[in-house]
């Protein structure tokens, strides 16, 4: 048996509120089903699990602003033997003083060692003035961390929840979050802590658009192929000989991600932006990428994205070419190391073998983490990635998958 | 003007003894002797021993006569020598001068000046060295007084003479020494306490002969960052609470520097005012640097050892800031 847990869907998440869960107590579920929705700072996420199981009732308010780590359920995954809901057994009460008044504990066989009780949380130290501030602030001072003397969580403990998580909705029937906030959360964070290089690349486009003319000649429109496609899957393959770019940097330790799940830049309607992830993006098919990139597109904007997809993006990959300018140097999103940015395609006079004549370019950039990766290498990724850019066919065999 | 605490405090008394026949100073030595702290040398020259009595070495005795000099209409300033004899005088003092308005049902009020030193530092050893003048901020009745710069020392003794009640003025004695330009015509209001130094990050609040330590530490914490502000109480009695609070309220945080024994000691009164009425601005546990419980040392070295000093000031604020 297994607690499930509000996931943290980003480094700026601190908070959730579930507004919607779909199964009925002791019933199956499988990895990777959507069991609810959690709204957080970035909007609506649909909630994976990630077990195959039964799941018990679920132990919290819907509504209600829920810490990061809150269990939500218990599963009972498929291979142990008893049900967690079928009424019948031992009862173990869970030890887990979190659960609200009220809520239905199921009742559990378990088979082997009972579950350790967990030792009572030792009352947390909040000085006063903090926990005064964070009253007005509306932010939960029993689970920060505490930097004050002996440990204690201080005003400037505080004042940093406030200002990396955006306002949380209060407890009840609070007010949607706030997408500015966590973007300002997540972009000073960024600033103050990201040590940005930026370069810049202006990369042919010729080959790549014209094998794209010619790819979607017998396509409907609503199948053809778009240049961001060809773009994403160039960086997706470029990255594989530059790990320092993808992946996590976080508490001053780099790890590098094998498989390039690129968060996308979506702007929304209502204004903000969010980048959930395409994953795998170096494995797939030109055409299954932009399926994924449309249907990602249409679900950010509808509100239901995945929380995998928002949890983790190795890189993130903009694309301002519609809005017509000609370069984009991003801000990385922590805890990434790199954003990739593409222009729009413009027409500039172009030198060929000595020859001036006119082609289509478009700028790339690269804002990467100077903690993780330096200038040189930044610039050789660049460079892999206009060279892949140059033989798009081979960008549409999905390669043999790393062994790394 | 550049001058000394001592010569301050000579200059203030010698303006009060020319403003005002009925004022006179009286103590032991103070006279041909100059006093212990040479304070008054040269004024018996100038205003003979009428106005500048030497007296037996009996601070009851003396004391009870400054009382009633002032009862009797004249404005005594009483010196002893320290805060450790005006132990003998205690009956006098808080029994007769802090109490006589309100057990003459006004007839009497009692307008003397009782200076004082108070302090260690200067291998004088246990008898000679206590800071007790906790002792008189405790008591309803007295106003007092801890100069703690050479323009207080300066400007203290005449609001404190003008004042109707008595006024005890305790001065460290290892003040007496400092230096400082004082302009003419300088005043001070003995009701409030001084912000010292300014400062946004952290409240050290202290009186008297801890002043020059504080700031010295507020300095070296500037040098790494930390901005403290300083507050000079300045007043123990009635103590102005107001200004410590409103300084609290900036930093949230507080350290008391206090020469006393903690036990009982002025800082435990500031703190616990803070506590009553600060708590919510608190975002630290409030911390006193205070005296080691013992009798204060003759050894330099284990004297040094008992007092604050601006190493045990730093490591103070460091717990209070972590």
């Amino acid at each position: 048996m297994s607690d499930f847990l509000l996931p943290s869907l980003g480094a700026d998440m601190d908070t959730g509120m579930i507004t919607d869960w779909y199964p009925e107590p002791g019933s199956h579920v499988s990895r990777g089903e959507v069991i609810g929705v959690v709204e957080t700072a970035k909007g609506a996420i649909d909630l994976e699990i990630w077990v195959d199981g039964t799941i018990g009732d679920l132990l919290v308010k819907k509504g209600v602003s829920l810490p990061v780590g809150t269990v939500l359920a218990t599963v009972t995954e498929a291979g142990e033997a008893a049900s967690a809901a079928d009424g019948t057994g031992a009862d173990f009460p869970s030890p887990d003083a979190a659960h609200p008044a009220g809520a239905v504990e199921p009742p559990t066989i378990v088979l082997g060692p009972p579950p350790l009780a967990r030792p009572a949380e030792s009352r947390r130290h909040v000085t006063p003035a903090a926990r005064k501030l964070a009253r007005d602030l509306g932010v939960d001072s029993d689970h920060l961390v505490g930097t004050g003397p002996d440990g204690s969580v201080s005003m400037t403990d505080v004042e940093r929840a406030h200002t990396e998580a955006g306002p949380p909705a209060s407890a009840g029937e609070g007010p949607p979050m706030d997408i500015r906030s966590a973007i300002a959360a997540a972009m000073s964070r960024s600033k103050r802590e990201i040590p940005h290089y930026y370069l810049a690349e202006t990369i042919p486009m010729d080959a790549a658009l014209d094998w794209l003319a010619s790819a979607n000649g017998g396509r409907p429109i609503s199948d053809r192929l778009l240049a961001a496609v060809l773009q994403l899957k160039a960086v997706a393959v470029a990255l594989r000989d530059f790990p320092e770019l993808n992946g996590f940097y976080r508490d001053g330790v780099f790890t590098a991600v094998p498989a390039a799940h690129i968060g996308v830049a979506i702007s929304l309607r209502q204004g903000g932006l969010i980048a959930p992830a395409i994953h795998d993006v170096a494995d797939k098919s030109l055409e299954q990428l932009m399926h994924d990139l449309t249907d990602l597109v249409r679900r950010a904007r509808s509100g239901s994205v995945r929380s995998s997809e928002f949890a983790d993006p190795t890189i993130t990959v903009t694309n301002l070419g519609e809005q017509g300018v000609e370069t984009v140097f991003g801000v990385i999103h922590p805890p990434q190391v790199a954003l990739v940015g593409f222009g729009r395609v413009v027409e500039r006079p172009w030198v060929v073998d000595a020859t001036v004549g006119v082609a289509r370019v478009v700028t790339a950039s690269l804002s990467a983490d100077h903690r993780v990766s330096d200038g040189g290498r930044g610039a050789r990724f660049l460079r892999a990635v206009s060279e892949r850019l140059q033989r798009p066919e081979d960008l549409d065999i999905p390669p043999r998958r790393s062994s790394t | 003007m550049r001058i000394t605490y001592r010569d301050a405090m000579r200059l203030a008394i010698r303006d009060a003894l020319l403003a005002d026949p009925r004022v006179l100073l009286m103590g032991e030595d103070v006279g041909l002797y100059g006093g212990s702290y040479a304070v008054s040398k040269g004024l018996i020259d100038e205003f003979g021993p009428d106005r500048i009595r030497d007296t037996p070495l009996s601070e009851l005795g003396f004391v009870g006569a400054g009382v009633g000099a002032a009862i009797g209409g004249l404005r005594p300033i009483v010196e002893i020598m320290t805060v450790n004899f005006s132990q003998l005088a205690l009956d006098q003092i808080v029994n007769t001068a802090a109490l006589l308005r309100h057990m003459s049902g006004g007839q009497f009020s009692v307008p003397i000046v009782i200076r004082m030193a108070t302090g260690a530092g200067r291998q004088l050893a246990a008898q000679h060295s206590h800071s007790l003048e906790n002792w008189y901020a405790h008591v309803p009745g007295l106003r007092v007084l801890t100069p703690a710069t050479v323009a207080d020392a300066r400007a203290m003794l005449e609001p404190a003479l003008a004042d109707p009640d008595p006024v005890v003025i305790v001065e460290h004695a290892a003040l007496y020494n400092i230096e400082a330009d004082v302009p003419d015509g300088i005043t001070c209001d003995i009701e409030r306490a001084a912000v010292r130094r300014p400062g946004s990050q952290m409240s050290l609040v202290t009186y008297g002969g801890s002043l020059p330590k504080v700031l010295a530490a507020a300095d070296l914490l500037a040098a790494e960052g930390i901005d403290a502000e300083v507050l000079d109480l300045r007043v123990l009695r009635p103590l102005d609470f107001d200004t410590v609070a409103a300084s609290l309220r900036r930093t949230h945080r507080v350290v008391v520097v206090d020469e006393g024994w903690k036990s009982g000691s002025l800082a435990g009164e500031v703190v616990a005012r803070i506590a009553e009425e600060c708590l919510f601005d608190l975002d630290a546990p409030p911390r006193r640097v205070c005296s080691a419980e013992v009798p204060i040392p003759y050894a330099k070295h284990l004297e040094d050892a008992a007092l604050p000093q601006v190493d045990s000031i730093i490591a103070a604020v460091r717990q209070v800031i972590a």
